[in-house]
């Protein structure tokens, strides 16, 4: 394959509209129905901090700066290529990034609501759902219908699907596939150029993991200790709490995070206007951005009993103060919902941490015996 | 196979702790880390076990800071684990471990058989380590081990250092020195800013007493009263406590041979 540039060059060339977002908020149905192609931009590489740094405060959220470094010296091909930016008001770090950014680019922002739960908040969030398809709709100068919805709706409900499928395989002992590779796969569909193509890659990977799974082949021993991940967006280039934990032994069962499964547990209600439909299952994104946040205790106690979790690692930012203080309220709920083990790890996407996490991770693992 | 003798080996960043164990005694044994930590450990277990090869000891276990780089250890545990069961050997009544080392301070729930239960431990940063208050001791022109047995005058002023990070307190205390400030009042007020990180720190798991202080800084008796004032909860340590850790690992040895 081309480099992204090339590539994406060749897609503007071709008459294609580029669409990118920060956060799985962005109701991304809208973006395919526009006709656009629609990319994740949250960065999870060191590269970007140093550029991010000159305008932004030294002790933000590593995300948001290398976001902004990579956005800001155009070494990012997707905002480059990109005709608009969706942006939300999920954190007050990324909210006066994109105010920034507007500088140089155009970006639209979601304001999003405090919490999910009261209906105040949910017609609020419908509204803000339907700015952004007469925005879409002007800026890509296209018409947003009913029936594209619905189409779209369809795309991404089959691959959260899929996507759900085969996170199910890691239910098994010994699991057929890492937590490595796993995030992977999720992270790559970030960059998918062509949906339906996607889609059969998915069932390929499934059908080799039936396959070894039929062999008896295992990613990790038999009983080594099953560790779900919780907490930021933790995507390629910022996995080395999950490469620490595998390394050690365990294996990673689930990834609970954005970057992983979050955005794939619910599925747009087909039976329902589109619009209405969509709205919903944003919202209903459990993230701690939102004030109470039952829904992720919910969440977690189910997939502990599900995939059979002897541990929970809660991985944060430094400088991302939702998840950091939610980080006690999930420890609080898993000591008092089956006293499940749980460890916070703190960090950011330097490797200067590797061995004192190494050393946590080891004695959290020591611990379960 | 049911061994001999067995060894733990405690690599920590400032010195390496040793500890013989044959199911009824236990022989303890210290040397410094520095330069080659590897060598000294390995001078350490050869004249342990009075000029006999490693291979003399039936398994050993290594933890620490160092525990990786050491080439003769059967197996590496981490420092959490095994200071929780050496403080449950020394201190059996212990609930909460308090271990301050050379380059980190953690804080460890313990159940009766010196299990762990919950930890925290401090991150990259030196504030309230063993290194903290070496750095400390220089600018005063004083040795670690001697900062421990100076009072502060009750009657006499006081002061306070307010900057958690090393850097910045080596500066206060620099400042505090050349404006006339008694040394015994800079040192208590040392105390208290390590005391209050550790306590801080250690509320993360909610801390049940007694609190067994161990590792490098444990002598340190005014910090051990600081400590218990500032955590609320009797803290208790004994002579043998910077072995804590080589001690652990020893009875994990012991426990891992027998099943050879
Ligand atoms: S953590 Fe929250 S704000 Fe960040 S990408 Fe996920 S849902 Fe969006
Ligand atoms: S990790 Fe936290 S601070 Fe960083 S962008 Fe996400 S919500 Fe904001």
């Amino acid at each position: 394959m081309a480099d992204a540039f090339t590539m994406l060059k060749d897609i503007k060339a071709a008459g294609k509209k580029v669409v990118g977002f920060y956060c799985v908020y962005a109701p991304q149905e809208l973006v395919l129905a526009a006709g656009a192609l629609g990319f994740s931009l949250c960065a999870t590489k060191e590269e970007g901090i140093p550029d991010g740094e000159k305008s932004l405060p030294r002790n933000f959220c590593p995300l948001i700066k290398s976001s902004y470094g990579l956005a800001v010296t155009d070494k990012c091909p997707y905002f480059l290529y990109a005709d608009l930016i969706i942006g939300e008001t999920t954190c007050d770090g990324k909210k006066k990034m994109f105010e920034l950014m507007k500088g140089f680019k155009a970006v639209h922002v979601m304001k999003m609501p405090q919490s999910y739960l009261a209906d105040s908040d949910k017609a609020y969030w419908l509204h803000e759902v339907q700015v952004l398809k007469e925005l879409l709709e002007a800026e890509l100068d296209t018409q947003i219908t009913d029936e594209k919805l619905q189409a779209a709706i369809q795309v991404l409900n089959e691959e959260r699907r899929l996507m759900q499928q085969l996170a199910g395989y890691l239910k098994n002992d010994p699991v057929p596939m890492t937590g490595q590779d796993f995030l992977k796969l999720l992270w790559g569909r970030n960059f998918v150029t062509d949906r339906a193509a996607f889609a059969e890659q998915i069932k390929a990977v499934i059908s080799d993991i039936e396959e070894s799974v039929a062999n008896g082949e295992a990613a990790r021993p038999q009983g080594a200790k099953r560790i779900l991940v919780t907490g930021v967006p933790t995507g390629v280039g910022a996995d080395k709490v999950i490469k620490i934990i595998e390394d050690c032994g365990a294996a990673v069962v689930y990834i609970e995070n954005c970057s992983g499964m979050k955005q794939y547990v619910t599925l747009v209600d087909e039976t329902k206007p589109p619009l209405t439909a969509i709205a919903e299952k944003y919202l209903a994104i459990p993230c701690s951005c939102m004030s109470p946040n039952p829904t992720r205790m919910e969440q977690l106690d189910q997939l502990v009993g599900e995939y059979r979790v002897d541990g929970v690692v809660d991985i944060t930012w430094q400088g991302c103060h939702t998840y950091n203080v939610e980080s006690r309220v999930v420890k609080e709920f898993l000591k008092q919902n089956g006293n499940t083990p749980f460890l916070q790890i703190e960090t950011d996407y330097s490797q200067g941490d590797v061995e004192q996490i190494t050393t946590r991770v080891q004695a959290f693992l020591e611990m379960m015996g | 196979m049911k061994a001999k003798i067995v060894a733990g080996i405690d690599a920590g960043s400032s010195a390496i702790k040793l500890t013989l164990y044959d199911g009824k005694t236990m022989a303890n044994s210290l040397c410094p880390a520095g330069w080659a930590p590897q060598e000294q450990a390995a001078g350490l277990l050869a004249a342990a076990l009075a000029g006999k090869s490693p291979a003399q000891a039936a398994y050993i276990v290594g933890t620490g800071y160092g525990r990786l780089g050491l080439p003769f250890v059967t197996k590496a545990m981490t420092e959490i684990t095994c200071h929780a069961r050496g403080a449950g050997y020394l201190l059996p009544a212990a609930r909460t471990v308090i271990d301050i080392g050379g380059q980190d301070a953690k804080a460890i729930r313990v159940d009766e058989a010196g299990k762990v239960e919950d930890f925290v431990m401090n991150d990259k940063c030196a504030a309230g380590t063993g290194r903290f208050l070496q750095v400390m001791a220089q600018a005063l022109g004083l040795a670690i081990a001697d900062i421990g047995a100076i009072e502060a005058d009750p009657d006499g002023p006081a002061c306070r250092i307010n900057s958690m990070c090393t850097v910045f307190a080596e500066s206060e205390v620099i400042g505090l020195v050349n404006r006339g400030v008694p040394r015994e009042a800079i040192i208590a007020a040392l105390h208290t800013s390590i005391a209050n990180r550790v306590a801080v720190m250690a509320a993360a798991i909610q801390p049940l007493p007694p609190v067994a202080f161990t590792g490098g800084v444990s002598q340190n008796q005014a910090l051990r009263r600081q400590l218990a004032l500032r955590l609320g909860l009797s803290v208790i340590t004994t002579g043998q406590a910077i072995f804590a850790g080589s001690i652990g690992a020893a009875l994990y040895a012991w426990e891992a041979a027998g099943q050879l």
